[in-house]
Parts: C-alpha cells; sequence; structure tokens
C-alpha cells in the first residue's frame, strides 16, 4: 500500500509499518490529514483544534502504537491543543498538563493529531450543543453523529485516524459509535484513569476508545488500562489481559433480554440486534433469554447522580483563574453570575441547576440519596444477569441517527435517547458498541454488549466475530477485512 | 436576671505536614507567592485529589490522644460555595463520617483539671489567601496566593461546654500544647496555624434550653479569644436585658478596636450541599494503621505533669512548666536522672529557661549546646555540696560559651573547686577584719567599696578565686554583720 492509501489501514498495520521503517512517521501522521480529511471534514466538522506544528514536533518510531493517528476529545487535558470543552467558559484554555491517558498514548508511540467536537462539557447525545457548532454524520450529513463524543467517533468513521478517545458519563462513546459505525468501547468504571479527563460526573466518567478493528482497540486498551497514582479512583491491580481477543466466543453464553426492546425500538435496530445474535450462535456462542429491567429508575437515577456531580464539577469554571471572564464586573457576584451566564451553554446551564436543586437542603434525601439507593440496586441487577450469562446483549441506543434538530428543543427526548447506555455507567462495568451493517437508508446499525467488572476481553471477543463474520483468523495483518467506508452523500 | 454564657468551639489545626492534603505541593509557610502549586491544588480542570497519608495519620494521633472514637470507614464530602480564594469552589472535607468522634481534652483550670468534651475531628483541606483591596492604577484588585490552598487542617469541634471565656483560652492553651507535643502542628494562632471560631449563647442562669446562638470569627489569638467572647457576652447581655432578641448571625471580631461586626445574617446562610465526594475512594484505616499510630504516641502531657509531680516531688506549678513542650520535658527528665527533683527543676525554670530567653534559642539548639548530661555535672556536683551556689552559677554561664566539663571549665579558668567556699570563707573573713574602715563605709551605704574587699580577697587567693564568688560570699558575712 502506497504512504496516500495509508489512513486505510489499522493502527496495529500503521504501526508495525513505521517501527518497520516502510513507512515514514510523517506519512503515518498526516495520512488522515492529507487524505480523506480533505473530502469531509470541512462538512463534518469532527475537529475542533488542530495544528501542523503540533503534529510534526512527536516523531515516535517505537511502540506498540508507533507514529498511530489519534484525535482526542476535547474534554481531555492535552499540553499541545488547547482544552476547552466545547464550551465558550473554556475559550482558548491550555492545560499545563497531560491528561494521563495522553501521556500513556504518548509513551505507546501514538502521536495527537487534534481535537475532537463533542457536546459542551460532555452534555448532549448529538454534538449539537458546542460553542463550535454541530459536527456531522459522515453516513448522511444531514444527521447527528451522536454525542456526546461525535467528534472523535466521526473522524475514525470518515478516515482521519484509525483511533480517538472520547469520553462515556452516560453512552457519551458507545452511542456515537453506534451512529458512526465504529467501535466504541467504555471499559470498566476506574480501569482507565481520569486525570485529565475534565469532570462531568465523577463517579461515571470513563474515557473510551473509537476504532475500526477489534485488534486497534485491543492494543489501545492494554496502552491505557491499568491503575494510576494520580487517581484515587482507578482500580488496583492489574488491567486484564485482552491480547487472546481473536479466541472467539466458542462456549460464551450471551444474555438476550428481549424484553427491553419490545417497544419504542425502531425495529431495523433490532433486527441489526437479531442479526449479530445469530452470527454469534453460528460462532459457538450460546443466547440465553430472560427478562431483564435493569432498574426502572436508571434514567432517573442517572440525570440525579450525573448533574448533582456535575453542579459541583463545573463550580470551578468561575472566571477567576482561567478561561472566559466577562468584561463588565463591577463586583465578585456580577463576575459569577455574567462570567457562567455567558460562558456555558444552554444544556449545562440546565444540568448545573438540576444538580444544585438535587443537592440542596431538603432535597438531597429525596433526591440524590434516593438516586444513589437505586443506583446500588440497579449494580445488584446486573450482578445476578451476569451470573446467567457471560456478556449481555442490547441496543446501543433505541433509534437510527437523528436528523439535527430533531431533539434539541426537547431535552427529555434527548434524555431518554440514553436509555439503554447508562445503566453501564451507573453499575461501573464495560459496555461496547459494535457496528452490525447498515439500515436500508445507509445509515449505521449496531449493538451494544455490556460485560460483568473487568469483562473486557470476553466484550472483545465477541467483537471480533461480528466484525469479521465468524473468521476471527483473518483479523490480523494484510487479511483484516476492508473497514466498509462510509459514501458521501 | 442573671444569665450564664454558653459556649463551643470550632478549632483549625494547619498540620505540620511535608506536603499538602492531597496533592505532593510542599505545605510549607512563607515560599514566593503561587509557587507551591500544582494542577490539582490550583483545581485546574481535570486535576484530581489523591489523600496524604500522614495528614490522616495526624489526626489518627490527635483523636488517639483525647480518646475519640475512630471510624475504620470514614468519607470525604465537598463543601460547596463560592470563593475566590477556593480553586474548586468546593472544600473537599468530612461531612457525616467524620474519622473521629467524642472524646474529650484535659484542661488545668483553676480550681482543678476539667475534662472539655468534643464532638469530632476531622481531616479537610485549607483554602488559598485573598489580599485586598489592593490598587492597579485607578482600580482596586483583590490577589489571591493559592500557596496554603490543599494544606491539611484538622477541625476539632468541642461539645457546648464552656461557661466562660477564662475556659475557652485555657482550652486552646491546652490543645496548643497538645498537637505541638504530638508534633503534628506549629499551632501559632498569629500564624493562623491555630485558628479558632466560637458560638455563644446566653440563657438565664437554672435554665436548661440554649438561647440563641451567634458564631464569632476572626478570633486571632488566644488573647483575642477571650476578648472577643467578653465582648459577645456583653453584648448579648445587654441586648437581653434591655428586652431585645439575639439574632443567628455571624460577627467578626475586631481586636485592634474591640469591636463586633456581623458579617452575615440567619437569612444568608450558606447552603453547603454536602455530598461525598466522588473521587476520593472512602477512607479505610485498617486496625494495624490504628494500633501503629497508637504506638507512636508518646506519653501524653497531662500524664507526663502528674508523673513529674508524684515522680520527682515537684509542685504543681514546676510540673506544669516542665511540661510546656515535650523537648523541655525530655531535656528535664534527662538532667534529674540521679539528682533531686526540685533542684533540677528550679535549674530549668530559672537559669535554663532565662538562658533560652536571652539568647532568642529553640530548646533544640540549647540541648546541642549544653546537653542534659553536661549539665547533670554541674549539678551533681552542687548536690554534692562541691560548688558553691555563686560558683555553681559562673560554672553554667562558662558552660554557655564554651566546651568543656566542670572540671575543665573550672581549671580553663584556673578555678580550683574542691573546697573553695571552705577556702576562701577564711579569706573573707580575715579581710574584713583587716579593713574595718571600708566594711563600716560599706554597712553605711558607700556600696562600692565592695570592689576593693573583692581586690582584698582576690589578691590573698592568688587569684585562683572567682570574683562572683567572692563578692556573694562578702555580701553575705557583711550582711550577716550588719544585721547581729
Amino acid at each position: 500500500m502506497s504512504a496516500p492509501e495509508a489512513w486505510r489501514l489499522s493502527a496495529t498495520a500503521l504501526a508495525a509499518r513505521v517501527r518497520g521503517g516502510e513507512l515514514a512517521v510523517d506519512d503515518a501522521v498526516e495520512a488522515g490529514w492529507r487524505g480523506p480529511a480533505g473530502t469531509w471534514e470541512a462538512e463534518v466538522r469532527a475537529v475542533v483544534h488542530a495544528d501542523p506544528a503540533a503534529r510534526a514536533a512527536a516523531r515516535p518510531r517505537e511502540g506498540p502504537l508507533a507514529g498511530v493517528p489519534v484525535l482526542v476529545k476535547d474534554n481531555i487535558c492535552t499540553t499541545d491543543y488547547p482544552t476547552t470543552c466545547a464550551s465558550r467558559i473554556l475559550a482558548g484554555y491550555r492545560p499545563p498538563y497531560d491528561a494521563t491517558v495522553v501521556s500513556r498514548l504518548r509513551a505507546a508511540g501514538a502521536v495527537v493529531v487534534g481535537k475532537g467536537n463533542m457536546d459542551e462539557f460532555a452534555m448532549g447525545s448529538s454534538t449539537e450543543y458546542s460553542c463550535y457548532g454541530p459536527t456531522r454524520n459522515p453516513y448522511d450529513l444531514d444527521r447527528v453523529p451522536g454525542g456526546s463524543s461525535g467528534g472523535p467517533a466521526a473522524a475514525v468513521a470518515y478516515g482521519l485516524c484509525p483511533l480517538a478517545l472520547g469520553s462515556d458519563t452516560g453512552g457519551s462513546v458507545r452511542q456515537p459509535a453506534a451512529f458512526c459505525g465504529v467501535l466504541g468501547l467504555k471499559p470498566t468504571y476506574g480501569r482507565f484513569s481520569r486525570y485529565g479527563l475534565v469532570a462531568f460526573g465523577s463517579s461515571l466518567d470513563q474515557v473510551g476508545i473509537f476504532a475500526r478493528h477489534t485488534g486497534d482497540l485491543a492494543a489501545a486498551y492494554a496502552a491505557l488500562a491499568g491503575p494510576d497514582p494520580l487517581d484515587a479512583t482507578t482500580r488496583p491491580g492489574e488491567a486484564p489481559d485482552v491480547s487472546g481477543w481473536r479466541a472467539g466466543v466458542t462456549g460464551l453464553s450471551f444474555g438476550w433480554p428481549a424484553n427491553l426492546w419490545r417497544e419504542g425500538v425502531d425495529p431495523e435496530v433490532v433486527g441489526g440486534l437479531e442479526e449479530a445474535a445469530a452470527r454469534l450462535e453460528r460462532s459457538g456462542a450460546t443466547r440465553v433469554t430472560f427478562d431483564f429491567l435493569p432498574g426502572e429508575y436508571s434514567v432517573a437515577a442517572y440525570y440525579l447522580v450525573a448533574t448533582a456531580e456535575a453542579s459541583s464539577n463545573l463550580a470551578r469554571f468561575d472566571g477567576v483563574r482561567y478561561g472566559f471572564r466577562h468584561a463588565d464586573s463591577a463586583d465578585l457576584r456580577a463576575l459569577y453570575t455574567r462570567t457562567r451566564s455567558e460562558g456555558f451553554g444552554p444544556e449545562v446551564q440546565r444540568r448545573i441547576l438540576l444538580g444544585t436543586y438535587a443537592l440542596s437542603a431538603g432535597y438531597y434525601d429525596a433526591y440524590y440519596l434516593t438516586a444513589q439507593r437505586a443506583r446500588t440496586r440497579i449494580r445488584e441487577e446486573y450482578r445476578a444477569a451476569f451470573a446467567r450469562c457471560d456478556f449481555l446483549m442490547m441496543p446501543a441506543a433505541p433509534s437510527l441517527p437523528f436528523r439535527l434538530g430533531e431533539k434539541i428543543e426537547d431535552p427529555l427526548a434527548m434524555y431518554l435517547s440514553d436509555i439503554f447506555t447508562i445503566g453501564a455507567n451507573l453499575a461501573g462495568i464495560p459496555g461496547l458498541s459494535v457496528p452490525v451493517g447498515l439500515s436500508r437508508a445507509g445509515l449505521p446499525l449496531a449493538v451494544q454488549m455490556l460485560g460483568p467488572e473487568d469483562g473486557e476481553p470476553v466484550l472483545l471477543r465477541a467483537a471480533a466475530v461480528l466484525e469479521a463474520g465468524g473468521e476471527v483468523a483473518r483479523l490480523e495483518g494484510e487479511d483484516t477485512p476492508e473497514f466498509a467506508w462510509p459514501t458521501k452523500r | 436576671m442573671a444569665y450564664e454564657a454558653v459556649i463551643g468551639l470550632e478549632c483549625h489545626i494547619q498540620l505540620a505536614t511535608r506536603t499538602k492534603m492531597f496533592c505532593g505541593c510542599p505545605a510549607e509557610f512563607g515560599a514566593a507567592p503561587n509557587s507551591n502549586v500544582c494542577p490539582t491544588c490550583l483545581g485546574l480542570p481535570g486535576a484530581l485529589p489523591r489523600t496524604n497519608r500522614a495528614a490522616v495519620d495526624a489526626a489518627l494521633r490527635l483523636g488517639l490522644a483525647v480518646g475519640c472514637e475512630l471510624r475504620p470507614v470514614s468519607e470525604f464530602a465537598r463543601k460547596n460555595y463560592f470563593y475566590p480564594d477556593m480553586p474548586k469552589n468546593y472544600q473537599i472535607t468530612q461531612y457525616d463520617r467524620p474519622l473521629c468522634e467524642g472524646g474529650a481534652l484535659p484542661v488545668a483550670l483553676e480550681g482543678g483539671a476539667r475534662r472539655f468534651g468534643l464532638i469530632r475531628i476531622h481531616v479537610e483541606e485549607d483554602t488559598g489567601k485573598s489580599f485586598h483591596p489592593e490598587r492597579h492604577g485607578d482600580r482596586p484588585v483583590s490577589r489571591v496566593d493559592f500557596n496554603r490552598a490543599g494544606v491539611p487542617l484538622l477541625e476539632l469541634v468541642s461539645r457546648p461546654d464552656f461557661r466562660a471565656p477564662a475556659e475557652c483560652a485555657a482550652f486552646l492553651t491546652a490543645l496548643r500544647r497538645l498537637v505541638r507535643w504530638l508534633g503534628i502542628s506549629d499551632a501559632d494562632m498569629e500564624k493562623g496555624h491555630l485558628r479558632c471560631d466560637a458560638n455563644v449563647s446566653l440563657r438565664p442562669l437554672g435554665q436548661e434550653a440554649f438561647g440563641t446562638k451567634t458564631e464569632i470569627k476572626n478570633l486571632n489569638s488566644i488573647k483575642g479569644v477571650e476578648k472577643g467572647l467578653h465582648a459577645e457576652i456583653a453584648r448579648q447581655r445587654a441586648l437581653l436585658e434591655s428586652g431585645g432578641r439575639i439574632e443567628q448571625s455571624t460577627l467578626l471580631y475586631d481586636a485592634d478596636h474591640d469591636r463586633l461586626a456581623v458579617m452575615r445574617s440567619k437569612e444568608y446562610a450558606h447552603d453547603y450541599r454536602y455530598f461525598p465526594d466522588p473521587d476520593l475512594p472512602l477512607l479505610v484505616v485498617e486496625e494495624t494503621w490504628i494500633e501503629d499510630a497508637r504506638g507512636a504516641l508518646p506519653e501524653l502531657p497531662w500524664a507526663r505533669e502528674a508523673r513529674f509531680a508524684t515522680q520527682y516531688g515537684l509542685p504543681g506549678y514546676d510540673a506544669a512548666v516542665l511540661t510546656e513542650t515535650r523537648e523541655l520535658a525530655d531535656y528535664y527528665e534527662d538532667l534529674a536522672r540521679g539528682l533531686d527533683g526540685k533542684l533540677a527543676s528550679n535549674w530549668v525554670m530559672t537559669e535554663v529557661l532565662r538562658a533560652v530567653k536571652e539568647e532568642s534559642l529553640t530548646l533544640a539548639a540549647w540541648s546541642a549546646k549544653v546537653p542534659a548530661g553536661r549539665l547533670r555535672g554541674l549539678l551533681a556536683k552542687v548536690a554534692a555540696r562541691e560548688l558553691p551556689g555563686p560558683l555553681a552559677k559562673q560554672v553554667f554561664a562558662w558552660m554557655r560559651d564554651e566546651d568543656g566539663t566542670v572540671d575543665e571549665l573550672l581549671e580553663r579558668h584556673g578555678v580550683r573547686a574542691q573546697g573553695s567556699v571552705a577556702e576562701l570563707e577564711p579569706l573573707v573573713v580575715a579581710v574584713i577584719e583587716a579593713h574595718p574602715g571600708p566594711v563600716a563605709q560599706y554597712l553605711a551605704g558607700k556600696t562600692a567599696t565592695l570592689g576593693f574587699l573583692v581586690g582584698q580577697v582576690m589578691k590573698r587567693s592568688g587569684g585562683q578565686a572567682v570574683p562572683q564568688v567572692v563578692r556573694e560570699l562578702l555580701e553575705a558575712e557583711l550582711a550577716r554583720r550588719s544585721g547581729s
């Protein structure tokens, strides 16, 4: 493959060529920019900060991800690009430190090629709530890429880079991955360091990975996972070994809680699920059907916990030390209120207000504590489900990618699009979105798989089977099946 | 109507740990503004806290010393409010599951010792420091120094057991001694290492129910606490006696003008929206940790004070002075080995403490200069009546500036110590009898002639005597004669 075609390569194949000297680092890092970005980026707008000089600064030739370009969501701290959470309140802010996941990426040889668009402070499911304007879905430019990590998902889908980092507080990696037809992994809570991820809901937030190939997911997971002394919530001990991702699914069982999609789910989404399940069965997995209600109150519990934590986490954005400050403030109170009223967008303000209310004296027990109790029950329900199967299958989102503007005036409808993803965040378990083809209208179809804590190895084995149509032996080197690239419409 | 004051104290103790509570920055005082800072203590986006075990250890030691119940699993919480010197606009503290609960601090009062009950002791982080307003051209500006942000604090809340400001002052004095004794804080109130807020209410004598309380802040010294409380009690009493009502409020005490100003009234009370900090796991203190802390606990000041009184036969006053600091108590005990306890106490309380004060030394520096063992050599000779008091004091003065044992010092200065009083006394008597004129002048009040008499004795001793000793022996003999 010639250098101009390098953008089609998987991350691991790209890194192997860089290490072997067959591909110049510069050609590896710039492949997406010289190639598909020219066709796509002006309209998709996946990237909010790019800097050729920053890309050129690092020239790694070693490491499992040597020379692999990675787009990083704009809420993950990088010293070489601004980190603004797509919010006016952090306009121009450049962190003095790299997030742990970023330093681990760099240590593995990867190069940050820019920052990805997102819903402001990761609050949203469509990447429409960004101060930079929306990102569009490469499969249909009139549709949203999902959110909140819409930029990184879209960039991986159209070929800017084979890997990207997002963050997932209630589905913000898995839902855009599903909408953009790429793999999206949210690891077990505490497996990836949150140090340097700008907090939204600290007890729910995890950095996640976007990839086009299961092997790339495994390589990135191995580079990023593990305890971090800078994040007291990382899990102690070694991360699970995902190197057996090509082991197949023979002998594994998957839970099939069909009661969850009996209504309110797009029939084509259900069709994609059925086809994926059949493929897994043909490869030796067993379907275990049971009814599962992962906490009827999970959406309510989620929006109380996430907003309560957010109201406190976002208090530091006040115009005093960094970022945007309202120029006309006669006193401290005015400085705070004007800075925050103009610096935060409407969805962020809505959630700060919700969370402040949920924590207020007299309401704390009724809202926050009740939500925490519900959360404990949800966790137990998932645990009970995993006593009956190795992983669960369900939709990533109830619908196919929706149109820009379709839900922006209806926050509740937007919140309900998270219904299948928030459970994993409340329970702290890993979840993975896997593309399974296209709908009749040519939009990506995907399934979501959830595993027990530290169940990433099993999820990757199942993803590899779906990616290869059962022939996992093909998933290496030049045999890797070509990604189903979007065509421009 | 007679009223009784009910007072509770809330103390903040800044810990003398090497690093801050939730990051690795130095916790030292006095560095250039905003130099001891990092993403975590500046509250930069994405930065996370991690718990400093040394600070928890300090809390455990204090908790054990005052008999608190220690929670094996406690919890950090966020206290949310906006202020520019608080980088995250929330403070990490402990709320409904503090590390230590209950316990009591023994306090020496005029009428005897009393134990004042505690509600809780917990760990938290300090804020930065604001400086305002300053001028920047024609605009007033405020500046913030974040060096202090994140420095570990212990918050100690007492029961409302105090009835008089003097009790509060004694409590703070005892607390200051204890935390210094444990080596967990410098506890200098003027430097803000030890801060104190007080809650005060008045009630008619004999009434069980509490009155409405006010909180006084900005009490910057132990004296200030006492004065501020007197001022507030007087204010409340005057208000009640004139038929007024106390309003729940927070007041600032201005020590310079002995005045109280209302900072905020109840309507503006904060809702701090406490909730467990999701960035920090539960604080688990294993039994072995507690046992290690207990094992590392020194003999406590009040126990040592009591032991000094019985073991060394010291008056209560001596025992209290000698246990003011652990270093002093150690020095005393080292010195007193094999000696009469009271003799050692007298020397420490007068000579040693005076010398330390004169030279502005720390006791550690003093001990390096005059180790207890060296001083013990001197006192042993005093006890054995081998050195007269005045000569002993002269030797002590030499010890402050020179090396050497007592014998070496005596030799260096040409003084034969053995039997020197016995040898000098006949010379003194002889000189007095040989010079009746100057003696009469001296006895008539012309004390300057003493110098002449001293010179005569020195001459007869062949220059071997110590002038100070001769002077004192002469004075004693002359006094005896004038009296008889």
